[in-house]
């Protein structure tokens, strides 16, 4: 203080700016926005000159004019008569499709993997050590394209299956005559949902209800009295018995729909496209392997002494990793697989290299060149992309802190 | 001022980069070579030949507005582009001008500023099928798997031919032609539709090209012809004259062996002469020296002489000239004056 009121007041010079540590990082803050905005700004206005010497306006009106071309794999009705609006919607589920399965998958494939590779058995950890390695490290591009070129050129065609005059065809259906693995995608049967469906439903939700009731009940009474209940059998039971005993009292409401072989093409059933299946598969495999790399750091995080704890209280290696070991790794895990999950939907627009009809195949692909609106149409991509992942991680960010260390 | 629209300037500035508007012929000659936008290789049209040397009918084009411009024929820059990409990199300023087997329809010339100088191929889109499977009309398609090139023409009259005609498909979008091929040939499709040039030159390049054929209906009219950036004028100019020049050269009968022959000396007929300079001022009103047609004709031959080296009868492509004859001979082919 004595200090302070021995300095003279009006003494302010604008190399303080610079020199007095009060007021540099104020000064470099400022300095930097300035640059900041004079770089948005000039790229604004380079923007709105060469637009103009091209004659091109801004202008989204397009969206509501018909689209004039046709989708294959459609979520929702759409015809080519449809809006540019409209088939960037079929875009959009087609690559939330993609992205919640491939979500799905990779967190199974990468979970089991990444469990796997700790094992002592040698075979066993060598084969996820071969699978990690080689998807991390061939880039994604080109497993979508070999799994795309192994559907295409290694799969029979839809003629193969027609016997020829001998009666006997090149191809067969798998699985009881149900599905169809063609060079144009897999057909699988269709369910067809009659008018009493939506019993089952209930059943069926009922029974899930049922199910974490046992559950619930089976802890408090282990907790209360040591014993344990099969849970397991108990809940597999509940899941299956009551929709099937439900399914044949209602007089099979739920009928399914095969593929059978007509025209140029296999008709009927739900056909998996290759282009589905390729960018399905490829996603899954490789973000699965960065999962398992996730999965096996957070499990060798967790001290060694916690597995021998739990030993010593006689827990065998299954109830370890399943009771201990996970549940305290999970919040090692987390947080890298929000930023995997987000790289997995991001990922998902390379589907374009096998023709998958994503977002950025329709609203960034098609509609852009069929209109000319490029700048509009990436505008619009980008912001879908940037709003899918804000939701995502916001969701994930939710689970994670539930499942995080409470501290109190 | 967040993120996003960081994200979106610098996209739009990607975009936006180097686009040029005017002097688009000060430019090429500044650089001292042409850029052309051409298809990824499309047998006959615009590929590389074993050399690594582009070749083609659209090729041809570029080749003669090089040597108009610049002197020299193997002055261009080939740039591959695909259905998807090709406006774009025109409107960018990534090509000088685009010879691309691209459809001039009413909202390209003028929605998407770009402006179409001719027509050097009166197409039409077709189909083409393996003869196994029976097929002898596009109506008899009902239910089948039709590959086709996404961001063309083709892909919309295609949708259109079977609306109206109450028949379904399933479209199978493919980039290039060259995938289209692998798709079709490994029947993953059981058609291929485009223009039907197209569908000639891809089938000339089939192990056994007798196996497939092409159905009856043509379902379009697909003028073909070079494209360049709309708002420069006079290069415009430049690129619509020197294919006319073509034209009018085989109208007239000056072929590549003949040229500098005829362009010695003035000859009895004035248009020849005008044409390639031995008479009037025809070069200096698009900016251009006086030999400019002679270097363009030069370059690959005329009209007809590209077409037959390229993709005519004698050719694996075989196509006959058709509506692409001079209008002399009950073509479409009409070169405005020369005066």
């Amino acid at each position: 203080m004595a200090d302070a009121s021995v300095s003279p007041k009006d003494s302010f010079h604008l190399s303080q700016l610079i020199y007095d540590s009060r007021y540099r990082s104020l000064t470099i803050q400022t300095v930097a926005m300035m640059l900041l905005m004079l770089g948005i700004g000039w790229l604004v206005y380079n923007t709105t000159v060469n637009l103009a010497a091209l004659g091109k306006d801004i202008s989204f009106a397009y969206l509501w004019t018909t689209a004039g071309y046709d989708i294959n794999q459609q979520l929702i009705p759409y015809t080519s008569q449809d809006t540019h609006a409209r088939a960037a919607l079929l875009g959009i589920l087609n690559t939330l499709l993609i992205a919640v399965l491939g979500c799905l998958l990779a967190t199974i494939i990468g979970v089991f993997a990444g469990v796997l590779r700790l094992s002592k058995n040698w075979v066993v950890s060598g084969l996820m050590t071969v699978y990690v390695e080689g998807f991390r490290n061939i880039p994604l591009l080109i497993w979508i394209l070999i799994i795309f070129a192994v559907m295409t050129e290694g799969m029979p065609q839809p003629r193969d299956f027609r016997p020829d005059e001998n009666g006997v065809a090149e191809a067969s259906m798998i699985l009881w005559n149900t599905v169809a693995v063609t060079n144009r995608g897999v057909f699988v049967p269709r369910p067809v949902w009659g008018d009493t469906a939506w019993v089952l439903g209930i059943v069926l939700a009922l029974s899930i209800v049922a199910i974490f009731a046992v559950r619930s009940w089976a802890r408090k009474r282990q907790e209360a009295t040591g014993e344990q209940v099969p849970v397991l059998l108990i809940g597999i039971a509940l899941f299956v018995l009551p929709t099937v005993l439900a399914y044949f009292v209602l007089g099979r409401p739920v009928t399914f729909d095969s593929p059978v072989l007509g025209g140029f093409n296999f008709q009927g059933g739900t056909q998996l496209r290759n282009s589905f299946i390729a960018i399905w598969l490829a996603l899954s495999l490789y973000t699965g392997a960065f999962i398992a790399e996730n999965v096996r750091g957070g499990i060798l995080a967790i001290s060694k002494g916690q597995s021998e704890a739990a030993f010593s209280l006689g827990l065998r290696p299954n109830r370890t990793m399943q009771l201990v070991i996970l549940p305290q790794a999970l919040r090692v895990i987390i947080p890298p697989l929000i930023s995997q999950y987000l790289n997995l939907t991001k990922n998902s627009s390379l589907a374009i290299a096998v023709g998958y009809m994503d977002v950025r195949s329709t609203l960034g692909g098609i509609s852009i060149n069929q209109t000319g609106r490029e700048l509009e149409g990436m505008l619009l991509l980008g912001l879908f992309y940037l709003i899918a992942s804000l939701l995502i991680s916001s969701v994930m960010n939710v689970y994670n802190s539930r499942v995080k260390l409470k501290e109190r | 001022m967040n993120k996003t629209i960081l994200l979106g300037a610098l996209t739009v500035a990607g975009l936006a980069a180097g686009a040029a508007a005017a002097g688009t012929m000060d430019d090429v000659k500044a650089r001292g070579s042409l850029k052309c936008g051409v298809s990824t290789g499309l047998a006959g049209f615009s590929a590389p030949n074993a050399n690594g040397v582009w070749e083609g009918f659209d090729v041809a084009v570029c080749r003669a507005v090089a040597a108009a411009v610049l002197g020299d024929p193997m002055a261009v820059e080939f740039v591959t582009t695909t259905g998807q990409t090709r406006f774009t990199a025109l409107a960018s300023g990534e090509i000088d001008m685009l010879a691309r087997n691209s459809t001039w329809t009413f909202s390209r010339d003028t929605d998407l500023n770009l402006d179409f100088v001719g027509v050097n191929y009166y197409d039409g889109q077709g189909f083409m099928v393996p003869k196994a499977l029976g097929v002898s009309s596009a109506k008899e398609l009902d239910g089948a798997t039709v590959c086709i090139q996404t961001g063309t023409t083709t892909e919309l009259n295609l949708a259109d031919f079977f609306r109206v005609n109450n028949i379904s498909y399933e479209p199978v979008p493919i980039e290039t032609n060259a995938e289209a091929q692998q798709q079709y040939l490994a029947g993953a499709c059981d058609v291929y539709t485009t223009d039907a040039s197209g569908l000639a030159a891809t089938r000339a390049t089939f192990e056994k090209a007798g196996d497939h054929t092409i159905l009856p209906e043509i379902i379009s009219k697909e003028p073909l012809g070079p494209v360049v950036r709309h708002g420069d004028n006079d290069w415009g100019d430049i690129v619509r004259w020197s294919l006319h020049a073509l034209v009018a050269a085989e109208e007239y009968g000056v072929t590549s062996a003949n040229v500098m022959e005829l362009a010695a000396a003035p000859t009895d007929n004035p248009e020849i002469n005008r044409l390639l300079g031995t008479e009037g001022e025809l070069g200096a009103m698009i900016g251009l020296d006086k030999e400019w047609a002679v270097r363009a004709i030069s370059a690959g031959g005329n009209y007809g002489e590209i077409f037959e080296k390229n993709i005519g009868e004698a050719t694996p492509i075989g196509l006959a000239r058709g509506l692409n004859a001079q209008w002399t001979d009950g073509g479409l082919l009409y070169a405005p004056p020369f005066r």
